[in-house]
């Protein structure tokens, strides 16, 4: 009897052969994700007056399986900014705890500035120029830092398989949207989806705010309600999606995130006048 | 990636960015599962050089396949500037291909112009810059910026200079030059309006006697008409170029910017 | 003869607890002219008096931009201040890639802090023989540090380093109070008069030997802040800072004031 602890648990090799080992192997190429496997649906959002309002299901798919359910998809960053991720689920936590990481330095970085000797009460004048308190990474700051890792992990042929929406302020004070994706590319826009959303949710979002002088007038509870018709729009005809989602508004006051919203009056008495599947004729 | 450096249409199929046409050599049931580092993001972008100015020019759309990413994404950027807002620039660079390589381009080659202002206490010349731009592309050259990029100034002597590029750092200066999805389309209409090719003297004899029609440099405001022209066209034509154009003009007074808008179906 | 045991490198402590190397190294930071730095609430200025080692030389360079909203002003051994300032200009490109922003002046004085520090406590390593000003901008407005060899940082409302620098910190200790307040040229003329206080007798402020450098927050017309850039003046854009500040007594300057008022600027001797 083979005693070591390679052997264990494996076949007997005088009856079934040499085991071959070449899957234990940690020598070799690398392997990187090369297709998402838990993976999260759409996340929209649409800029507004003073602020920008973001949301996403509460669902975590495993292909065709509705897997978990209750998968917040949304992250604050230092209540000034919303991160919504697309994609897949592991690489979103991963950067989720990236992203804690980082923000944990930044809060470092700024208690020592505010500390400092020569930093006179004129802040408080320059505080008004920049909502975010001082030298606080803000969202355009936070959306250029993930660019740079997502195409950072694209030039190494190890991508993070999401698609980013960063929303927040930027230096001027000015609502900020924008998104990152898989291969780092970037772009801005008055409203933004990801995945199915880009096909469902995008042109409706456009109606309201097709340039950022039509998303400068939006209310904002215009743009709730704006985002709320549209996840009602994606749960009728995305099957990957749920009723069940998260919705951040965030304005200069900070980030408000609502994680358990469910879907409101829903009507399906559209789905009796759909013809032309399976055995159904006419 | 043969597409990336042909813009031949009977080579590649029709010229879009949408990788999802059918693959005639794939086997049945075969699919490639690999990560692809690349997409294209269309656009088109063009640059003519006139006796004292450049005008750039590129569409501000940004698609990927059938979907608008969005209808405000600049292809055009100055390069070079003291500050952080480009204020005293001097040289534009356009990139179209895949966005996040243009961008990264556009980012190392402000650095280096950056870095060689703080160093040598003045601009990088065009001249140098283009060839800097070639190094960069070919330190690449096997795992390339997809990005076809044209830089844009005034040389030395106070002429404008337009440089062109492929993916991998082969560059000219050239007279004028369209880069991008639609460079097929509105190459051949700059060849004729600006370097007057195919235009002859009427009546001036028959066959090879035939007179060319003598080649002027052209004034800025017949530039900046012929620049809407051939963006007005290639919107009609081509799917992924639209929403608005950006130009701007080099002159030795800096340079100037405008928006203006293109179709946006 | 033994003069001293302890000074042959910079990881002996002496027996009283003392590392010589460092303590010479911050000699050599007394030996370079001197530099002033003052910080308001809007703006952070840095003067300096520049050297020529002989009659026939140009200037020694005293200010540095680092980035758009950086600047350094330099006492000590110009070259190693190179070293410096090219790292400091690196990590703020670098961090304008990563960020899209200024580098925040504490996070970058700290970088300098932290790599000096290193040259003190590894055998075969020497300090840097340069102190540094300096003079930056960020989200919580002006700031001012000062640098050492030893690799000690520390925010300032006003400083002086180099030769006679503490004939200009008195003056600024006397004037501590007016300069959170002031505008941008009453902080550059606060800057000259402490300069002028550090020169020996019979020198003056030449349109040659001075610099200034200035960057700071402005209001722009739709009333957000920009930054203004750091910049260095020399030469004849320094000079009517210098006429400004020819024969006042402003600041209660103790000292006599000996024969200044005449001929001030323009066509004044290059000194030796």
């Amino acid at each position: 009897m083979d005693h070591r602890p390679q052997a264990w648990g494996r076949p007997r090799d005088d009856i079934y052969g040499a085991y071959d080992g070449s899957y234990l192997q940690n020598s070799g190429p690398k392997t990187a994700t090369q297709s998402p496997v838990v993976t999260g649906t759409s996340v929209i959002a649409i800029k507004f007056k003073d602020g920008v309002v973001m949301a996403a299901d509460n669902l975590a798919s495993y292909g065709s399986l509705a897997r978990f359910t209750d998968v917040k998809r949304l992250r604050p960053f230092l209540d000034t900014s919303i991160v919504g991720f697309g994609g897949d689920v592991s690489d979103m936590q991963f950067l989720d705890r990236h992203l804690n990481e980082l923000a944990i330095d930044e809060s470092y970085e700024h208690e020592s500035t505010s500390a400092a000797a020569a930093s006179p009460e004129g802040q408080g004048e320059q505080g008004a120029a920049t909502s975010a308190p001082a030298g606080k990474l803000n969202a355009a700051n936070l959306h250029k830092y993930l660019s740079k890792l997502m195409y950072r992990r694209r030039n190494d042929f190890d991508p993070l398989w999401n698609q980013i929406l960063v929303a927040g302020f930027d230096g001027q004070t000015k609502p900020f949207l924008a998104s990152v994706d898989l291969r780092g590319t970037t772009f801005s826009s008055p409203s933004l989806a990801t995945g199915f959303g880009a096909m469902l949710a995008q042109p409706i979002m456009r109606k309201y705010a097709a340039t950022e002088e039509d998303a400068a007038r939006l209310t904002r509870d215009e743009a709730v309600n704006v985002v709320k018709e549209c996840m009602k729009v994606l749960f009728y005809r995305d099957a990957r999606s749920l009723d069940r989602y998260s919705i951040a508004v965030v304005t200069k006051d900070g980030v408000e995130l609502s994680e358990n919203e469910q879907l409101e009056k829903q009507s399906w008495a559209f789905a009796e006048r759909i013809r032309g599947y399976g055995t159904q004729t006419v | 990636m043969a597409a990336m450096f042909s813009q031949n249409p009977l080579m590649n199929g029709p010229n879009y960015s949408i990788s999802d046409t059918p693959r005639i050599n794939a086997p049945e049931g075969a699919r490639e599962h690999r990560f692809d580092p690349y997409t294209d993001n269309g656009g088109s972008t063009l640059a003519i050089a006139g006796a004292d100015f450049t005008i750039m020019a590129g569409d501000t759309r940004l698609a990927s396949g059938y979907s608008i990413n969005t209808r405000h994404y600049p292809k055009l950027f100055k390069i070079g500037g003291t500050t952080a807002d480009q204020k005293d620039a001097t040289i534009v660079l356009s990139v179209v291909g895949f966005a996040a390589d243009g961008e990264a381009l556009k980012e190392r080659l402000d650095t280096i112009c950056k870095m060689y202002r703080y160093r040598h206490g003045k601009p990088m010349s065009v001249k140098a810059c283009a060839q800097r731009l070639s190094t960069i592309l070919y330190q690449k050259r096997f795992f390339p910026y997809y990005a076809y990029a044209i830089l844009g100034g005034l040389d030395e002597e106070g002429k404008g200079a337009v440089y062109s590029y492929d993916p991998v750092g082969s560059y000219e200066r050239e007279q004028c030059r369209a880069g991008g999805a639609a460079a097929s389309l509105i190459m051949p209409f700059l060849d004729n309006q600006v370097n007057f090719k195919n235009q002859y003297v009427p009546n001036s004899g028959e066959g090879h006697a035939l007179q060319e029609r003598e080649r002027r440099p052209l004034t800025r405001s017949e530039v900046e008409v012929l620049v809407k022209d051939a963006f007005d066209g290639a919107v009609e034509r081509h799917i992924e170029v639209g929403d608005g154009l950006q130009i701007m003009a080099i002159t030795k007074d800096g340079i100037e910017e405008v928006m203006l808008p293109l179709k946006k179906d | 003869m033994f003069r001293n045991n302890y000074d042959n490198d910079s990881v002996t402590f002496s027996p009283q607890g003392r590392i010589f190397q460092v303590e010479y190294a911050a000699e050599a930071v007394k030996q370079g002219s001197v530099v002033v730095g003052i910080a308001s609430k809007t703006h952070v200025v840095l003067v300096a008096i520049k050297r020529n080692a002989e009659e026939l030389s140009s200037y020694q360079k005293k200010l540095f931009p680092i980035d758009e909203h950086v600047g350094i002003a330099i006492a000590g051994l110009t070259s190693d201040a190179r070293v410096l300032s090219n790292f400091m200009k690196q990590q703020c490109l670098g961090h304008r890639l990563t960020y899209g922003r200024n580098m925040p002046v504490r996070t970058l004085v700290d970088m300098i802090g932290s790599k000096a520090q290193i040259n003190t406590q590894h055998y075969g390593k020497r300090p840097y023989g340069v102190g540094l000003l300096v003079a930056g901008v960020d989200s919580a407005g002006p700031h001012l540090f000062e640098f050492q060899p030893s690799g000690m940082t520390e925010e300032m409302i006003a400083f002086a380093i180099g030769a006679r620098s503490q004939m200009a910190r008195t003056y600024l200790e006397r004037n501590i109070d007016k300069f959170a307040d002031c505008d941008r040229e009453g902080l550059i003329r606060h800057g000259l008069r402490a300069l002028k206080e550090s020169l020996v007798q019979d020198r003056e402020l030449t349109v040659d030997n001075t610099s200034v450098g200035v960057t700071g927050i402005v209001k722009a017309e739709d009333g957000s802040f920009k930054v203004e850039p750091f910049q260095v003046y020399d030469q004849q854009d320094v000079m009517a800072w210098i006429e400004s500040v020819g024969d006042d007594k402003e600041g209660g300057a103790g000292d006599a004031g000996e024969g200044e008022g005449e001929g001030e600027g323009e066509d004044m001797e290059v000194d030796s």
